[in-house]
């Protein structure tokens, strides 16, 4: 009746409707869900890209059953030996026949373990120091068993890298066009607003309302509007999301059924604490845009 | 008199009080729109000290609304000098003017009530810019609706009032903060004559606290049923101020 609860002297909920504004912002903030999942996915992926293969030594020793250049044993038995005994490295295992078989089949057919070719052997070995000196390794390998080759799979971790820091770079340059969008759709929705109420704002222009007054009205419905739009946003973008958590279960050892790794666990938690982010940041952005706009725009009075 | 010189008049009505309220100094006003200026007030150079009443006469055009639209802030001049409240305008800072406005108060010839708002809330409004407690608003604004006849009508919103209604509510809204200088458009130009007296009374009795009062009007039997000094203006110029 006559309390000022709910008091709009300009006339804001009208002009600032409750549908167009927090649609949009509901959309942006979609976009910006998704958006962020791939920074996040990204950076993730380039960890686990790094660490694996930043990990891994193939070494492959010609002539292994021959014996090595000391006398004692057999070159890969030597070999082996030397790579166990090596600071840093936590694993080096021999392929049997299978494997190499294995291995081999996609060049040379199901027949490659009956063909009679001099084959070498190859070590798989695991690193505990992904900053391991290789070419000193490769010196001592070479002392025991001349014509071994040591293949380290850095080169290849740092192509991972360079592309998932690309992949990184997209997603944060989608999240700064997104944000982009969102100061312009609320300083356009503003704007529209101060010409549907310029009479009213006149009019308490004139009563003596001051520019923080009036700007601050359409501040707070711009805030309560974009923050809306964004919580929106975000829950609707919470189901997208775990299903491609699903699709790219394969790619970060996750089970693909998201419900038996659990909703908690489906998303990186760091995702998960920027999802309430976004109508925060959607406030945020809704407040100053419209603080700007209308002071700008209240210039033009006296 | 002369329309150029700078007039003194003593004032009737709040004795006692001799500084100036407003005080032009060949004060001009213009427009520009698409690069032609369109002058609307030239060279008015008048004082009206604190406590006065004045009636602003003058045909149509003559400039009368564009004087009380300066006087009331809504545009600064664009020549001379304007000095109101102890403060020169044209050296006031954007900042400064606000807090000026809310000492003001202006019935508009149209009424200017904000459509959404209830004849109670237009009336609160400078109340409440004013930052005056919630309780102290609800008060003086039920006081100043039920003054001018509108305490079944506290609710009803401006399209849901006759004009006179309007009138009445806009001029509530004009003297509810209790304004040291009150400026008034045809102030009675929808109200029947009980109603023009009654607002009258009001002016008068707000003159008689302190208010100094300035009222446009083309109704030359009001004029003349409440004699006191008058700014005739014509063509944007001070023809007369006795």
């Amino acid at each position: 009746m006559l309390r000022p609860a709910r008091f709009d002297d300009l006339g804001l909920r009208r002009a600032l409707s409750d549908r167009l504004l927090p649609s949009l912002v509901a959309a942006m903030a979609f976009l910006a869900a998704l958006a962020l999942a791939g920074t996040i996915a990204a950076s993730a992926l380039a960890q686990h890209w790094q660490e694996g293969a930043g990990s891994v030594l193939t070494v492959q020793v010609p002539q292994p059953a021959a014996a090595a250049s000391n006398g004692a044993g057999t070159r890969l038995d030597r070999v082996v030996a030397l790579l166990r005994a090596t600071p840093g490295v936590a694993l080096a295992r021999a392929l049997d026949d299978n494997e190499l078989a294995t291995l081999l089949r996609p060049w040379l057919g199901s027949g490659s373990g009956r063909i009679a070719l001099p084959l070498p052997a190859v070590i798989d070995v695991r690193l505990t120091d992904a900053a391991l000196d290789t070419g000193r390794l490769l010196a001592h390998v070479e002392a025991l068993a001349p014509g071994t080759l040591l293949e380290s799979h850095d080169r290849w971790a740092r192509r991972l890298a360079v592309l998932a820091r690309s992949l990184q770079a997209c997603a944060g340059l989608a999240l700064a066009v997104v944000g982009f969008v969102a100061v312009a759709v609320i300083a356009v929705a503003v704007r529209a607003g101060l010409a549907a109420r310029r009479d009213a704002i006149e009019i308490v222009h004139g009563l003596g309302a001051t520019d923080g007054y009036i700007a601050g009205r359409f501040a707070r419905r711009a805030t309560l509007l974009a923050s809306a739009g964004a919580g929106l946003g975000a829950l609707a973008a919470v189901p997208v999301l775990l299903g491609l958590a699903g699709l790219a279960a394969p790619f970060t050892g996750q089970p693909a059924d998201v419900g038996a790794a659990g909703f908690a666990n489906a998303l990186p938690l760091a995702l998960w604490l920027s999802l309430p982010a976004l109508p925060v940041l959607a406030a945020a952005v809704g407040w100053l845009t419209a603080q700007s706009t209308v002071r700008q725009w209240l210039r033009r009075l006296p | 008199m002369g329309n150029a010189g700078t007039i003194q008049v003593m004032q009737t009505g709040h004795s006692g009080q001799t500084g100036q309220m407003v005080h032009l100094d060949k004060v001009g006003l213009e427009f520009s729109r698409a690069g032609a200026s369109n002058p609307v007030l030239h060279g008015l150079s008048f004082s009206i000290l604190e406590g006065g009443f004045r009636w602003l006469l003058g045909p149509s055009g003559a400039g009368k609304t564009s004087l009380l639209r300066l006087l009331h802030l809504a545009v600064r001049p664009t020549q001379g000098r304007l000095t109101l409240l102890g403060q020169d305008i044209g050296a006031a800072s954007r900042s400064r003017l606000p807090e000026l406005r809310r000492r003001i108060g202006m019935v508009f010839q149209d009424f200017r009530l904000l459509p959404h708002l209830s004849a109670f809330d237009n009336v609160a409004l400078p109340l409440r810019l004013a930052g005056r407690p919630e309780g102290q608003v609800r008060v003086d604004a039920v006081e100043l609706l039920s003054w001018v006849g509108l305490s079944k009508k506290l609710l009803s919103r401006p399209a849901e009032l006759s004009g006179g209604e309007q009138q009445r509510v806009a001029i509530a809204r004009a003297v509810v903060a209790r304004p040291l200088l009150l400026l008034a458009d045809e102030p009675t130009g929808n109200l029947d004559e009980p109603q023009a007296e009654r607002l009258m009374q009001l002016l008068h009795e707000m003159n008689r606290l302190g208010t100094t009062v300035v009222v446009a009007t083309h109704n030359a039997a009001l004029v003349s049923r409440h004699p006191a000094h008058t700014l005739r203006l014509a063509d944007g110029q001070l023809v007369r101020d006795d």
